[in-house]
């Protein structure tokens, strides 16, 4: 019994700066969190569970989740799928990696909002992009990228894509590059140095990436009313519980919608950083020095 | 990549980087070099001397901005590194940290397209020659640097490269493993057959690892020659500093006959060997604190009296500072028990005591 007591290390209190710090994840998140989640089991008209009976059989609420998937899952692999070619270009220090960095990284500075109506002008039907074709005769037909899924998409992808090219950049960057030359003395061509050494080593920061992208993809609202068309195709999740909360003014179902978004979103990244555990995950530095 | 080649040559080989201020600068100037089978050179310099910019210009991870690399007949310093087929060991190993020891081993032989069959005794064999039974499995993470650095090896030579490069191979191993290794590499170097370059800026490794010796300074080779040269006969005044020669006098020119020249000072006289044509009214006067013995020398020729004012006792001998009348100080390796402050005289073989022309740069 004396080892027990030995083992027990006396109270550290350095820990109590943990304190305002809980006390603000209590108060602003897990309190609304909780009290959201209280809500919704709290309908108008019918039992416990009658908000999420409702959202699953009425026809302009659960196909929500197919509409934000479908413009979120796309978005975020375009967005990995773009910024990890580009970050590994980007990797080496160049002359021109700052001003291409900065020129990457302008679209965060902008908002959703800002993109949004740039995007209706420079995309619309009367926009740069439509006269630019047509008067080079490269495509005479009406060219239609805004108010439907396109646009929307467009600007996830304008928004999103600087994160994460942030992210993949910080990355790469931290691969010690000397792995990839000696991968290049035992006959690895650029090709197979990227597939053999670079890919495995980022996959678990790809993973982290493509959750921060999806989360923030799936939570698409601004662009989805400015740029979409919020009746039809891009009525996404966020939609329907602004709509239940301020136009029908029933904060259980609106309360009950939004632990549904946030329960698809937890499948995805949890699905996401289970195949992390597939990878390597350790330091990414060769040895020691 | 062929591995009955007779010799590697290095013809001018010459690295520009660009420095401060956008001015080139030579980190590499016209090495030419021939590296036969079988033999094991060593590049020696102070860090910054250009010899892992050399190192790395015949891997082909630098690309050259003069001269010309052959194999033979086969001009190779136009391909990439991994059409050279070289094996390269890096300064802090690079081993792959995702993959097991095994397959860090096996990796150059899986570039290669090597029949799967093939690969696992291969790289047994190669685990076994470096004396990693056992560890297969293993991350690098989970071994020692000494382990660290023998998978490096294995990983480098499983493929059997006609030519092996090691970049200070040891500079992160403890003094113990760091000598137990270096027979290790002199022993895989004998048993493989093949060409070794070493980068080192140890003497010690050098001089105890290498057929023959590049010293090089600022890029500039300074002497190529046989370790036993390199240590007694330094081609010039950098070399034998950086080969321990740790006693530099300048003194005045008196006379020369027969290629032994005469120095003095205010109160040391010096007969030595001229190793390069003088020039002006001064030399330099190099001498290794272990070839100054105690006491006079024959005939009271080239003797300096002076006293003890420094004794670092180093186990079988002595490091001592003898500072003669005038304060000229001298390094002197010596056995026996000798005190501080004591008196004494000193007298250094003339056949040792090598003369340069002084160098611009000071003593």
């Amino acid at each position: 019994m004396n080892s027990v007591a030995l083992s027990r290390a006396p109270f550290d209190r350095a820990l109590l700066l943990v304190v305002p710090a809980a006390a603000f994840m209590l108060l602003l998140f897990v309190y609304p969190f909780l009290y959201g989640l209280a809500l919704s089991f709290e309908p108008k008209e019918g039992g416990a569970l009658g908000n999420y009976q409702h959202f699953f059989s009425t026809d302009n609420l659960w196909p929500t989740i197919w509409t934000t998937l479908r413009l979120a899952l796309p978005a975020t692999l375009i967005n990995v799928g773009l910024a990890l070619p580009i970050a590994y270009k980007m990797r080496v220090k160049t002359r021109y990696q700052r001003w291409v960095t900065t020129i990457l990284v302008v679209p965060i500075t902008l908002g959703t909002v800002l993109i949004a109506e740039g995007a209706l002008t420079y995309f619309g039907p009367k926009g740069w992009l439509s006269q630019t074709l047509q008067l080079l005769h490269l495509y005479e037909g009406p060219i239609r990228l805004t108010h439907n899924y396109w646009g929307v998409l467009i600007s996830l992808v304008i928004s999103g894509f600087p994160f994460a090219f942030l992210l993949i950049l910080s990355y790469i960057t931290g691969i010690d590059p000397v792995l990839a030359r000696a991968a290049a003395t035992l006959g690895a061509d650029p090709a197979a140095q990227f597939r053999h050494i670079y890919l495995p080593l980022l996959a678990p920061g790809l993973a982290m990436c493509f959750c921060l992208a999806f989360v923030q993809a799936f939570s698409v609202f601004p662009s989805a009313v400015l740029l979409g068309s919020p009746a039809g195709p891009t009525r996404v999740i966020s939609i329907a519980a602004y709509e239940a909360a301020f136009e029908q003014y029933d904060y259980s179902l609106a309360s009950a919608i939004a632990m549904i978004m946030g329960f698809v979103q937890l499948i995805i990244v949890a699905a996401v950083l289970g195949l992390r555990n597939l990878f390597y995950r350790g330091p990414v530095a060769g040895g020691k020095g | 990549m062929r591995h009955d080649f007779q010799e590697l040559r290095l013809d001018r080989v010459t690295r520009r980087f660009a420095g401060a201020g956008g001015k080139a600068f030579n980190a590499l100037e016209e090495l030419t070099l021939t590296i036969k089978r079988g033999e094991f050179i060593a590049l020696l310099g102070p860090s910054g001397c250009g010899k892992s910019t050399a190192l790395n210009c015949i891997a082909g991870l630098l690309p050259l901005s003069g001269g010309s690399i052959w194999l033979d007949e086969m001009r190779i310093d136009t391909l990439p590194p991994e059409r050279r087929g070289f094996g390269m060991v890096f300064q802090n190993y690079a081993l792959f940290p995702h993959m097991s020891v095994e397959r860090n081993v096996a990796f150059g032989l899986r570039m290669r397209g090597v029949a799967g069959s093939e690969v696992g005794p291969r790289v047994a064999r190669a685990l076994k020659l470096v004396q990693l039974v056992g560890q297969e499995q293993k991350l690098p993470g989970q071994l020692s640097g000494g382990q660290q650095q023998r998978v490096a090896i294995a990983r480098a030579i499983v493929i059997e490269p006609p030519l092996i490069l090691m970049d200070e191979p040891l500079s992160n191993l403890d003094a113990k493993l760091r000598l137990e290794t270096r027979a290790e590499i002199r022993r895989i170097h004998r048993e493989l057959g093949r060409s070794t370059i070493y980068v080192t800026h140890d003497q010690d490794e050098a001089l105890s690892l290498a057929d023959r010796i590049v010293v090089m300074k600022d890029g500039v080779v300074q002497q190529i020659a046989t370790p036993q040269e390199v240590y007694a006969q330094p081609a010039n005044l950098q070399v034998a500093r950086f080969m321990g020669y740790r006693n530099v006098l300048e003194l005045a020119v008196e006379g020369e006959r027969d290629g032994r020249v005469t120095l003095a000072g205010t109160d040391i006289r010096l007969t030595g060997v001229r190793k390069q044509p003088l020039a002006g009214t001064h030399a330099c006067v190099a001498i290794r604190p272990e070839e100054i013995g105690l006491g006079e020398g024959p005939g009271g020729v080239n003797t300096i009296a002076g006293r003890v004012e420094n004794v670092e006792y180093c186990g079988r001998d002595s490091l001592l500072d003898v500072v003669t009348a005038s304060g000229t100080l001298l390094h002197v390796r010596a056995a026996g028990h000798i005190a501080m402050g004591d008196s004494l005289r000193v007298h250094v073989p003339a056949e040792r005591a090598l003369v340069y022309p002084s160098d611009a740069a000071g003593i």
